[in-house]
């Protein structure tokens, strides 16, 4: 009996010594489809885990401050193929994983959030830039890491009109996509004083993306498609569906710059971003994944790194718990862009610096100089909390 | 003139400027050596003269630069060359280089000046050498992105900053190991002690603050934040600190708010903001603690504070990117 006794006795000392070392796990979730869009450049091709790898790279980041403090997480990926439910898929995920990052279109990002709406999940948005998401659609359970059409539209269109070039010829693609970023840029336009001359529809009538005499046929269409316009400065393209844009910089019929979704872009990461130690994490990226670093990459990287802060600040793997946190006013995180990142309390946004790229170098990073907000200048890019038709529930 | 003249100008030139360099060199006078990132290069001042008085060609993107204990030579860490280049303070030629390990940063030796530990921010690892015998001794695995590094004044305790870890690490000297991690606001940039060793002060960048860390509890026990107004908080990014030798004023770098906070080493309330060049970055004191530099990097220059005064009296012009600064012992 009283060897009994003293077996159980050990016994409930081994298990809480146990419990004492074991690691507090956190598991993220990560849902998204398989394959990849095409592009219209090769070398923009995105790679198959696109998104992902910068998702895991933030699981190592995590797992190093981890170590110090007994904290370990996990990152479970889920590739939904054609026909997949994609509510069954989060509901599943949801079963292991108390926060879930999100590369979806913008319905099924909200059937998600819908799904989930119970549960306590954490969603972080890493992929839409759909403003209906942070607006008339917006959820109380979904963190927006991927910067909105109307924030890249304002970077963009805070530099053309720094750079006085304001006005503009604005080319807009045939599919919703285009016509959404036409809306922003549009309104991009009437906020700080730049003049669209004139707008031109390119129609998308199919095709291939790559044929072997391709050159050739576009560098008769695109000086043709632009010609006859009225005196602007710069061609502003919107093409997020990859038609068009990439064909015009050099091919106009006046030589004048082009920006948009081709020439000058408004994006959350560029491979050639070094500034604010962001030359450590292209590194250590490149070491991990033998290519470049991308903006996808980096949403899901700053994902990722928003749980790994909140975690790390309030030692708890409890979703309420880490969610209140990064809803605080205590939160914010270090992503290389000179300065800390927020939330937007009105739609859980997060406040962004947006890099200008060519594609070779960082141009510039908006918001510019000059352009002034009474609370942060990071809200000078989008939808502002007076302009909001979110209201969080 | 005359070809006799020419050669009697000649003859006393050399004089007049050994005169001249020994009237303005009374015994206070120190050589301060800046770190230029951008231009690859390392600039020296006379501070008698305030002026640059050479240009020393080192390698790629040096950032962090120290004097070794006996004065003789200055090593500067070139990240992007993967080394610490030493220069010899008497003819300012590179003469040798230390293992550093790759992308070395910000590095600290103990008060014998025999063991140097470096920050390879590129391995989350904390590089240990001999100073003397030019060889890596060993290594201390710490946080993403190591930076700062400070050396407690009984040399038993190094600091370590990791900057996507957001930890000050404390590492103990004899054993290299890690005894306790203390969590700061996001990307910790450098550590000081006070010089009777009861306070650790690490400065956070992107968090816009300064913790006060108990060394023996290992917790954080005071924040300093700083408020400027007109200034949106964002811009506020505390970097480089310099403790006065009497723990009583501690000078606070603040990057992109082109300033420096004077604080009190007692109450940790903000006193002053003097406002210097652009970007501001590392700071050293003369060692009479008369006077104190900044390395300004988007203006390109250096701002001399004078310490009792607690203004700024004058702006040095040095290369490219100035980032870090030491003065001759």
């Amino acid at each position: 009996m009283i060897r009994a006794l003293i077996g159980a006795i050990g016994l409930i000392f081994m298990a809480t010594q146990a419990l004492a070392t074991d690691p507090l796990e956190v598991g993220i979730g990560y849902l998204r489809h398989a394959g990849v869009k095409e592009t219209l450049s090769l070398v923009e091709q995105p790679a198959q885990n696109n998104g992902v790898a910068g998702a895991l790279l933030a699981i190592e980041d995590n797992n190093t401050t981890g170590k110090f403090l007994n904290q370990h997480f996990t990152l479970t990926e889920v590739r939904l193929k054609q026909g997949d439910d994609v509510a069954a898929a989060a509901n599943k995920l949801a079963d292991h994983d108390g926060f879930i990052i999100l590369d979806l279109p913008t319905d099924e990002t909200l059937k998600v959030a819908d799904t989930l709406r119970d549960r306590g999940t954490v969603l972080l948005d890493a992929g839409s830039i759909d403003d209906r998401l942070r607006e008339q659609d917006c959820r109380a359970n979904v963190v927006h890491v991927a910067p909105t059409r109307t924030m890249l539209a304002d970077a963009l269109g805070q530099y053309l009109v720094w750079k006085q070039w304001k006005r503009w010829l604005l080319v807009v693609g045939s599919h919703d996509n285009d016509k959404l970023y036409a809306d922003a840029l549009r309104r991009t336009a009437s906020r700080f004083g730049a003049k669209i001359v004139q707008e031109r529809t390119f129609q998308d009538t199919g095709g291939a993306r790559r044929t072997d005499s391709g050159v050739t046929l576009i560098q008769r269409q695109m000086p043709v498609f632009t010609q006859q316009a009225p005196a602007y400065d710069v061609l502003v393209a919107a093409d997020e569906s990859e038609v068009f844009a990439s064909y015009l910089p050099y091919r106009t019929w006046d030589p004048r710059p082009v920006a948009g979704s081709a020439g000058l872009v408004a994006t959350s990461w560029d491979a050639s971003h070094d500034q604010w130690g962001a030359t450590q994490i292209q590194n250590r990226f490149v070491k991990l994944n033998s290519r470049h670093m991308t903006a996808l990459d980096m949403q899901a990287w700053t994902a990722t790194r928003i749980v790994g802060e909140a975690v790390s600040r309030t030692n708890s793997g409890d979703p309420k718990t880490v969610f209140a946190f990064i809803k605080g006013k205590d939160f914010s995180v270090a992503a290389f862009k000179g300065q800390r990142l927020t939330l937007r309390d009105w739609n859980l946004q997060l406040r962004q610096p947006i890099l200008l790229s060519d594609g070779r170098m960082v141009v510039s990073v908006s918001p510019q100089e000059g352009f002034l907000h009474q609370f942060s200048e990071l809200d000078t890019l989008g939808i502002d909390r007076p302009e909001t038709k979110c209201r969080l529930q | 003139m005359t070809a006799e003249k020419s050669q009697m100008r000649r003859y006393w030139l050399p004089f007049l400027s050994v005169l001249c360099f020994a009237a303005a060199s009374p015994a206070h006078a120190y050589i301060a050596y800046i770190s230029n990132e951008k231009g690859n290069t390392v600039s020296v001042i006379d501070t008698d003269k305030w002026a640059v008085t050479a240009t020393i060609k080192v390698g790629q993107r040096p950032r962090g630069i120290e004097f070794t204990r006996d004065g003789k030579f200055v090593m500067v860490a070139v990240g992007d060359d993967d080394t610490i280049q030493v220069i010899d303070t008497k003819t300012q030629q590179i003469v040798d280089t230390l293992p550093s390990g790759p992308d070395p940063e910000l590095f600290t030796q103990d008060a014998a000046g025999k063991t140097l530990y470096v920050a390879n921010e590129n391995d989350n690892t904390v590089t240990v050498i001999d100073i003397q015998k030019r060889t890596r001794i060993g290594s201390i695995q710490v946080g993403v992105e190591p930076e700062g590094m400070a050396i407690s004044p009984d040399g038993k305790i190094l600091i370590n900053t990791s900057e996507t870890t957001n930890m000050a690490h404390f590492i103990d000297t004899s054993k290299r190991e890690v005894v306790a991690s203390v969590l700061v606001d996001p990307r910790p940039r450098f550590a000081e002690f006070k010089h009777d060793g009861s306070e650790l002060w690490v400065s956070s960048e992107i968090g816009g603050t300064v913790s006060i860390i108990d060394p023996v509890k290992h917790v954080v026990t005071g924040k300093v934040t700083f408020s400027i107004p007109g200034l949106r908080s964002e811009a506020i990014q505390a970097v480089g600190l310099g403790i006065t030798k009497d723990d009583r004023t501690v000078f606070v770098a603040l990057g992109p708010a082109n300033r420096v906070a004077i604080v009190d080493g007692k109450t940790h309330e903000v006193k002053k903001y003097l406002l210097v060049g652009q970007r501001v970055w590392h700071m050293a004191f003369t060692p009479d603690e008369k006077y104190l530099l900044t390395t300004n990097g988007i203006s390109n220059d250096v701002s001399v504070i004078d310490v009792a005064a607690q203004k700024v009296i004058k702006t040095i012009q040095v290369g490219e990117l100035p980032w870090g600064v030491t003065i001759s012992p």
